[in-house]
């Protein structure tokens, strides 16, 4: 008897011991994703008197958008900033501190509103990538000045700028608005999100309704025999094919014999799709299966068709199941990155997708490409879009369970 | 098997309902040459005096598992035909052979012949979905549709397009609730769910969708063994007014229930119709062994 109870002590204490180390990874984890990725929701910003000189722009009379020189405005307005820089070499090193999204910030302002031009606009422009890290403590200005991007003359102009109320942190929109680009402090989300969201719209269109009719057909239609049971077979295996393989067959199939765009979310959409597929047809098999038979007889018994049992019975009393299934496989699709790979969805794209056919990435292939760049300030943005992607993740794996307890039926 | 002396004989199962038929309380003086071996042989009187349905030779198999075999037996208009018998008897089975309920089953094979009025229903025109419509099955386990106790009454109707209108379809669903014993009970819920209901109740609301349709047959497959005496003997008094309208085929394995609600009673031994006759001539008076032994409670 002691022995026995001895033996369960050790077994439930082995059981929270493996929980409790489970649990602390997922925190590590979290954490150290949060510690690293919350800086990249905030970025700093220079405030800049500029100057919109009809000279400087359309020094022929005619303003051109596409030509006019706007960074030498931003520079200008820097100068003006700090008087004391003069010598050529110093100037350079002033202008670094400033991003060159400001250019396109003065032209954009101007093409929303070209009476402007003549006036003096006061703005909020993105400072440099390097100086954001550096008022974010990423750069550790007591390092020997070598050994570190910024010089002290830089440290000591952003201190003055800083002493003003020139520099500021802010959110960081451009995180959100804009599509990939190799300014870090210009980099955002947005292609790829859209780009995601677009695959996600193929994946579910197509593969919800092939793989319930398929689960459906095989489930209550289908004589069962040597085929069917083949067919299970492969189901079953297809659902655990690594998913490089799908990529490499939609290379093949989609891009080469079908001709279809690359890097484009209506191929990528058809490979998830591939994949999701056996997942949503187990799903539905399983939630199938689950329906009383004393439904089905019942409804048989009233002089109902099979058909009218399936859509009328069966079906409606399946749906959360599948609903649940569809939703499981949709954000493993928008997990996966590796076939995407293969499609050419890890080009780097900076216009945000508009369309199906328009070249684009996706979220996890857009943090790889983040995760791969030598500059400081994307490790963050890298941990922000990871942040992004497990927000997106949980609120879909969260409806699914909701959508299960608020459509789940007693009989 | 010994043969039984008459001193043993049991008596009959006591008639505890005011309509369940009159049983002599005889004590059988003469041992009747009673049959003790099993053979493929049915003893008593298989016909009806209106033959409705009529099953001749009537053959199923479960893959290789011979469930039922040579099994011929007439079902009158209007009239209550019980099945009694051990469990995997293959009454259940002969009686979802009448509505082609077996037709669900991949490996069911049935072979023979049953005619409904005339016309054998496994003919290659009859669609099956037509025939459950005239010959309905209420199950064992109380099985009502995750729908309002409207829906459920109302949904055989709609499949089979019998209302016009909505109001001739509240008529319908109020008739067959009604008939069924159960519109005062329900008449002021007709919006809740038909699984809210207590299990005799949910067995009823079955049975008002059964009736719903307008059958001409009922199968009724151990209608009352999920429910409580008082539930039981509600359905009880249901069948007795049903049988006006309707035939009803009732397996069952409570002998009493057999004796108090049928007119006649069909004994089945492993697969095989043993003994048809009347429900009284059953319960006084077996002619096959068998049939004795089951009845007094000596097998099954």
């Amino acid at each position: 008897m002691p022995r026995r109870r001895r033996r369960e002590f050790t077994f439930r204490l082995l059981g929270m011991i493996a929980t409790g180390i489970g649990i602390v990874f997922l925190g590590v984890f979290f954490s150290s994703l949060v510690a690293q990725g919350a800086s990249a929701f905030k970025q700093t910003y220079l405030q800049l008197d500029i100057e919109l000189n009809e000279d400087v722009l359309a020094p022929g009379g005619q303003l051109d958008l596409a030509y006019a020189d706007f960074d030498s405005l931003v520079r200008t307005a820097l100068r003006k900033e700090l008087p004391e820089v003069s010598s050529r070499q110093d100037r350079r090193a002033l202008y670094r501190i400033v991003s060159v999204g400001a250019a396109y910030q003065v032209r954009d302002l101007l093409e929303e509103n070209p009476g402007l031009l003549g006036t003096t606009q006061t703005l909020w422009v993105p400072a440099s990538s390097t100086i954001d890290m550096l008022i974010k403590g990423n750069i550790d200005a007591n390092l020997e000045e070598a050994l570190r991007p910024v010089s002290d003359r830089q440290i000591a102009w952003v201190e003055s700028l800083r002493a003003a109320g020139r520099l500021e942190t802010r959110f960081n929109k451009a995180l959100f608005t804009n599509g990939d680009s190799r300014e870090p402090e210009l980099a955002g989300i947005k292609g790829a999100v859209m780009g995601s969201l677009y695959m996600l719209m193929v994946t579910l269109v197509l593969s919800f309704p092939i793989g319930v009719a398929a689960a459906i057909y095989l489930e209550e239609f289908a004589p069962r025999n040597r085929w069917s049971d083949l067919i299970e077979v492969n189901i079953n295996n297809l659902a655990a094919v690594p998913s490089i393989v799908f990529g490499l067959l939609g290379l093949a199939v989609f891009i080469n014999w079908a001709a279809l765009p690359r890097s484009a979310p209506l191929v990528g959409g058809l490979v998830l799709t591939l994949l999701t597929l056996p997942v949503i047809i187990i799903a539905s098999r399983a939630s199938i299966k689950a329906v009383p038979p004393s439904i089905r007889e019942a409804a048989l018994g009233l002089g109902a068709s099979q058909t009218q049992v399936v859509f009328h019975h069966v079906l409606p009393l399946a749906m959360p199941g599948m609903l649940t299934g569809a939703i499981i496989g949709m954000s493993r699709a928008l997990g996966e990155s590796a076939p995407l790979l293969m499609i050419g969805m890890i080009a780097f794209i900076v216009d945000v997708p508009g369309s199906l056919t328009d070249p684009a990435t996706a979220l996890p292939v857009q943090i790889f490409l983040w995760a791969d760049s030598p500059e400081r300030a994307f490790a963050e943005r890298t941990s922000a879009a990871i942040i992004v992607l497990l927000g997106f993740l949980l609120v879909m794996n969260l409806a699914a369970v909701i959508l299960r307890k608020r459509m789940e039926r007693k009989w | 098997m010994t043969e039984v002396t008459p001193d043993k004989q049991v008596p009959p199962p006591a008639p505890n309902r005011r309509d369940a038929p009159a049983v002599e309380n005889t004590v059988l003086r003469e041992m009747p040459k009673r049959k003790t071996v099993l053979s493929g042989e049915t003893v008593g009187n298989i016909h009806s005096e209106n033959p409705f349905m009529v099953a001749e030779n009537v053959n199923v198999h479960y893959g290789d598992n011979h469930a039922i075999q040579n099994v011929s037996l007439e079902i009158g208009k209007k009239e209550v035909i019980a099945l009694i018998g051990p469990s995997g008897c293959g009454k259940s089975t002969f009686l979802r052979c009448l509505n082609r309920m077996n037709d669900t089953i991949d490996t069911a094979r049935v072979t023979g012949k049953i005619t409904l009025d005339g016309k054998d229903i496994y003919r290659k025109e009859q669609d099956p979905v037509a025939l459950r419509a005239r010959v309905g099955m209420v199950f064992q386990k109380p099985n009502p549709f995750p729908k309002s106790i409207y829906d459920n009454v109302a949904y055989g109707p709609r499949i089979h397009g019998l209302a016009a209108d909505r109001a001739e379809l509240d008529n319908i669903v109020y008739t067959s609730l009604e008939r069924a014993g159960l519109i005062n009970e329900v008449k002021d819920r007709l919006d809740e769910p038909g699984t809210s209901l207590s299990g005799g109740q949910q067995q009823r609301l079955c049975i008002a969708r059964t009736i719903a349709v307008n059958p001409e047959v009922i199968l009724m497959d151990e209608p009352c063994s999920a429910l409580d005496p008082i539930a039981t003997a509600r359905i009880e008094d249901l069948m007795d007014e049903l049988c006006e309208d309707y035939a009803i085929v009732i397996v069952t394995h409570s002998m009493q229930q057999a004796a108090r609600v049928s007119r006649r009673v069909a004994y089945f031994h492993l697969g095989l119709l043993v003994e048809v006759d009347k429900t009284d001539k059953i319960f006084t008076n077996p002619q096959h062994k068998l049939t004795e032994d089951y009845i007094t409670g000596r097998i099954g």
